[in-house]
Formats: C-alpha cells, sequence, structure tokens
C-alpha cells in the first residue's frame, strides 16, 4: 500500500464527522469524480463559530483522511479561524502524506473554505 | 480473515521445480555461458535447453526466441527495433488503443524521432476490428503491433484474422505483446502469423526478470541493446542463467497442464463475475463477457473509488489491483478503460481480480463476504452516492 502514516489510515478507517447536515448554514464542493476526488463539508455556524462539520468524500485512501483530518481541525473554531487552515497544516497533523497525495489536502482545505464562503455570502443576500 | 491472493496478472508465484531447478545456477553452476572453460558448460547448455522449451510453448523454432528481461523489454525490442531498421522503407507504425504502456510509450517516442503512429480504437468491450486495422494501413506502414489479449480488460484479440490482414494489405510486420497470454492459453506464432511476439516469465509461474520476443526467421530488427554476441548479437548482456532456467522450466510446466489449469479457474472467474454483478448494484463489467482470459474479472463500482477499495480489501487479507488515477503512480487514468468509452469518474472506480491456480472457490466466497459491507461504507461516505 502507498506509504500512508498510521495517523493518515487511522483516519481512512475510522474518518470523523461523515456525513451531511439538513439544515446546513454552507455547503462547499471541491474536485470531481474525474481526476479522482471529491469533497462535499456541510457547515453548522453558531455565535461566529463552527458548531457542526460534516463532509462526504469520494476518492482515495489520502482523500478521505484529509477530509476527516479537516472537519476535526475546523469544529469549535471560528469563521476566521477556520479560514486560515492550510493543506500544509492539514498535511502535518496528518504526520506526512506521500508527494504525490499532497493534493488531497488542498482540496479539503479549499472544501472548507467554499462553504464558509456559502455561508458568508447568504448572510450579504440577507 | 483469508489470506486471497487475486493478483495473479501483477505477478504469479515461483512453483516449486522452478525454484528447485534454479538454484543450482544460484550456487555452484555460476559460470557465464560464453566461457571457453568448464565453468560455461553447464550454464550454457541451460540457457539453450531453456530457449527449447519457450520455443516448444509458442511453436517456434528455438534459434527465433531471443531472451529479455521483461515483456517491456521485448516490446520496446519489436516496435524500436522494426521502425529502426525499416526506416527506409516507410516511417508509419500502427498500435492499438488498448495497447500496454511499453508499446504506447515506444511509439510516442518513435513520434519524436519523426515517425507516425496510428492508433486503432477498439469497441465497448476493448475488440480490434480487423477492418479497422487495414483502414489505419499505409503503404508506408512499416509495423502493426496489435496486443493478444489485455490485462486490463481481459478482452482476447482475434489476432489470426487481423494478421491475414496485416499480411493482406503491404509488407508490414506483425507484432503482438502475448505478455497476458503466453502460459496460459494455446498461443501458437504460425497459427496466429505473427512476425514477433512479446512473452514474459512471471505471467506463468516464472520468475520476474525473464522475457522473449519471438523474432520470425529472416526478420531483421535493430537491436536496442549492442554489446557483445549473445542472442545471436540482437540483444547483448551476460545472461541471467538461472531466471532462464526458471523460464524455462516454468514454460515446460505451463504447457503440460494449460488445459487443466483453465479448467480449474474459468468456473471461479464465471463465479466472481456472476455474484459481482447480481449482489452488488452498479456494478459493471469491463472488456468481453466471454471472449476473455480465462482468470480475468475487471469491474467498475459506481460512486466509490479504486485506491479506497484496495485499502479496505488489503485490510481485510484480499490482494486486487485497480485501474484507478490514484492508484497510478503516475496519477494518469487509465487509457485503456477511457479507449471503451468508460467516462473518468466511473473508470477511478476500477477493481481489478485476477486468479490463478492457488484460487479455490473458498477464496471467491470469501471476497463476496467482504466486499459488498466495503462498498456499502464506501458509498456511505460518498457524495455522489445518494443511497437506497
Amino acid at each position: 500500500m502507498p506509504t500512508y502514516s498510521e495517523k493518515v489510515m487511522d483516519h481512512f478507517t475510522n474518518p470523523r464527522n461523515v456525513g451531511e447536515i439538513e439544515d446546513a448554514d454552507g455547503v462547499g464542493s471541491e474536485g470531481n469524480p474525474v481526476c479522482g476526488d471529491m469533497m462535499t463539508f456541510n457547515i453548522k455556524v453558531e455565535d461566529g463559530r463552527l458548531s457542526d462539520v460534516k463532509f462526504k468524500t469520494y476518492g482515495c485512501g489520502a482523500a478521505i483522511a484529509c477530509s476527516s483530518m479537516v472537519s476535526e481541525m475546523a469544529i469549535g473554531k471560528t469563521l476566521e479561524e477556520a479560514k486560515q487552515i492550510t493543506n500544509a497544516d492539514v498535511a502535518k497533523e496528518l504526520e506526512g502524506l506521500p508527494k504525490n497525495k499532497l493534493h488531497c489536502s488542498n482540496l479539503g482545505a479549499d472544501a472548507l473554505h467554499k462553504a464558509i464562503e456559502d455561508y458568508e455570502s447568504g448572510l450579504e443576500e440577507g | 480473515m483469508r489470506d486471497v491472493y487475486f493478483d495473479y496478472g501483477a505477478t504469479t508465484p515461483l512453483r516449486d521445480e522452478v525454484v528447485e531447478a534454479m538454484l543450482p545456477y544460484l550456487r555452484e553452476q555460476f559460470g557465464n555461458p560464453l566461457s571457453l572453460h568448464r565453468y560455461g558448460d553447464a550454464p550454457r547448455q541451460a540457457v539453450e535447453d531453456s530457449r527449447e522449451k519457450v520455443a516448444q510453448l509458442i511453436g517456434a523454432r528455438n534459434n527465433e526466441i531471443y531472451f529479455t528481461a521483461s515483456g517491456s523489454e521485448a516490446n520496446n525490442m519489436a516496435v524500436k527495433g522494426i521502425a529502426l531498421m525499416n526506416q527506409k522503407k516507410g516511417k508509419h507504425l500502427v498500435v492499438s488503443a488498448i495497447e500496454h504502456l511499453s508499446v504506447i510509450n515506444a511509439a510516442q517516442t518513435m513520434e519524436k524521432l519523426g515517425f507516425e503512429v496510428t492508433r486503432v480504437p477498439v469497441d465497448k468491450q476493448g475488440m480490434v476490428d480487423p477492418k479497422d486495422v487495414e483502414k489505419a494501413m499505409r503503404d508506408d506502414t512499416t509495423l502493426v503491433s496489435i496486443m493478444h489479449a489485455s490485462s486490463e480488460i481481459g478482452t482476447i484479440q482475434p489476432l489470426a484474422e487481423i494478421a491475414k490482414v496485416v499480411k493482406g494489405r503491404s509488407r508490414a510486420y506483425f507484432h503482438t505483446d502475448a505478455v497476458a497470454t503466453v502460459g496460459n492459453i494455446p498461443v501458437d506464432v504460425r497459427e496466429l502469423g505473427v512476425d514477433l511476439l512479446s512473452l514474459a516469465g512471471n505471467q506463468f509461474y516464472g520468475p520476474k526478470g525473464t522475457g522473449a520476443l519471438y523474432i520470425k526467421r529472416a526478420t531483421r530488427i535493430l537491436p536496442l541493446i549492442d554489446g557483445g554476441i549473445q542472442e545471436a548479437g540482437r540483444r547483448a548482456g551476460t545472461e541471467n542463467v538461472p531466471g532462464l532456467v526458471g523460464l524455462g522450466v516454468a514454460a515446460e510446466l505451463a504447457a503440460a497442464d494449460m488445459e487443466a489449469r483453465a479448467d480449474q479457474v474459468v468456473p471461479l472467474r464465471d463465479r466472481l463475475i456472476e455474484r459481482l454483478s447480481s449482489e452488488i448494484d452498479h456494478v459493471y463489467l469491463t472488456g468481453h463477457p466471454s471472449i476473455r482470459l480465462p482468470g480475468h474479472v475487471s469491474v467498475v463500482v459506481e460512486f466509490i473509488e479504486g485506491e479506497a477499495m484496495l485499502l479496505l480489501l488489503n485490510m481485510q487479507g484480499v490482494a486486487a489491483s485497480s485501474g484507478s488515477t490514484c492508484t497510478s503512480r503516475a496519477l494518469k487514468a487509465s487509457h485503456v478503460l477511457m479507449a471503451i468509452g468508460i467516462e473518468p469518474g466511473l473508470a477511478n472506480g476500477s477493481l481489478l481480480l485476477t486468479l490463478g491456480r492457488g484460487n479455490t472457490v473458498e477464496d471467491v466466497d470469501y471476497l463476496m463476504g467482504v466486499f459488498p459491507p466495503i462498498v456499502d461504507r464506501l458509498r456511505q461516505m460518498s457524495p455522489l452516492y445518494k443511497g437506497d
């Protein structure tokens, strides 16, 4: 198997926060099945913090592990803090990713940011 | 948990007789076949004995067999060797769209050197139509290369018909990559009508690092590896004596029990195909349903991805393979699945199970016990699956 760290394998076999939120405050997607990875994040926001984050992912071991890690890192953070989560942070928390899988960490962080943007643009529209 | 190996297409375990035959040439019989002194005698004889056994496996003459270190090397030797030797007659090559990367990329390299390449399409089951080969050929075509069977989708090509068309159309040489077929289904170079043919030992219970290119008598090639006089000057380098001994024994044994092995593995393959299609929804077989390699099962599983399936299967003891983008080290989607019209999203759900002489019905049933829950689990996580 590709040289995945124990942390990656843990998040792959026991992913945290899988699912959808029915009355989500924001939804964001990145990737598509054509390139082999797709992640969708649902968020709930209370008092400026992410009170709940759920994800669904189509993709390889690294993709699933990254989305799980992103969701774990994001819950409880303020929107600003969550926007600061980078792919490098994700890869670090996972104790490293094989070089050809680093793009999966991009997807996770981007999909979360898109969900936050979705929430914020909803606020503007009122 | 059960230890199940369903990746015979990647490589096969060595038969005991193969290992036993190789050992003396790893130990005391270490001489160089080209040495004049007595240390060269047994190694030299052993290599020629293997040559005869490999020739017999495919219906060729001994001096038409040229040993290589792999099927990929044999493919390169054929494509580049014929193209370069015949460039004054023409610089056009014809290959199928589903060739192994060693043929596809060798042809691509020839394009960079100023050759033209036409890639013949295949139908939805991966079959080449001889008429399409004819249409692709030109007066300046010097080589047509169509694989005997695809290691990715299992489809076996109508080579004899294609050979007739090639020979009828022009004086182009006809090469086939038979790495997936030699040793597993009957292959006779006279019946097939080919001028060149590639094979590899690790596909039929012989060692890795061994292969051969059949070159029909009176067919000239430009060698890839220049140097000493090994392989009649067409492929230099001190012979891998232990490997070639193993290859010869594997060839002999493969010929002897080929039919029995097919009788053993075909029902397992068909049972696996039947159970996969009927017990899990949105699973589709790729390649031809019946004109396919005896142990070959290739499917695409909708809504989930190949590498994730392989990881979870591996944790349950099952070794399998996939054509998904993520499982390719090069991060490229399978050109074969693209060529048969599988849309890229679905192609990433590819699962490849290749069965062999060590498998039993218990292996098949074990897989059908652990795989459906794996599919369910990954589908529950997938944004593409709108559950039933």
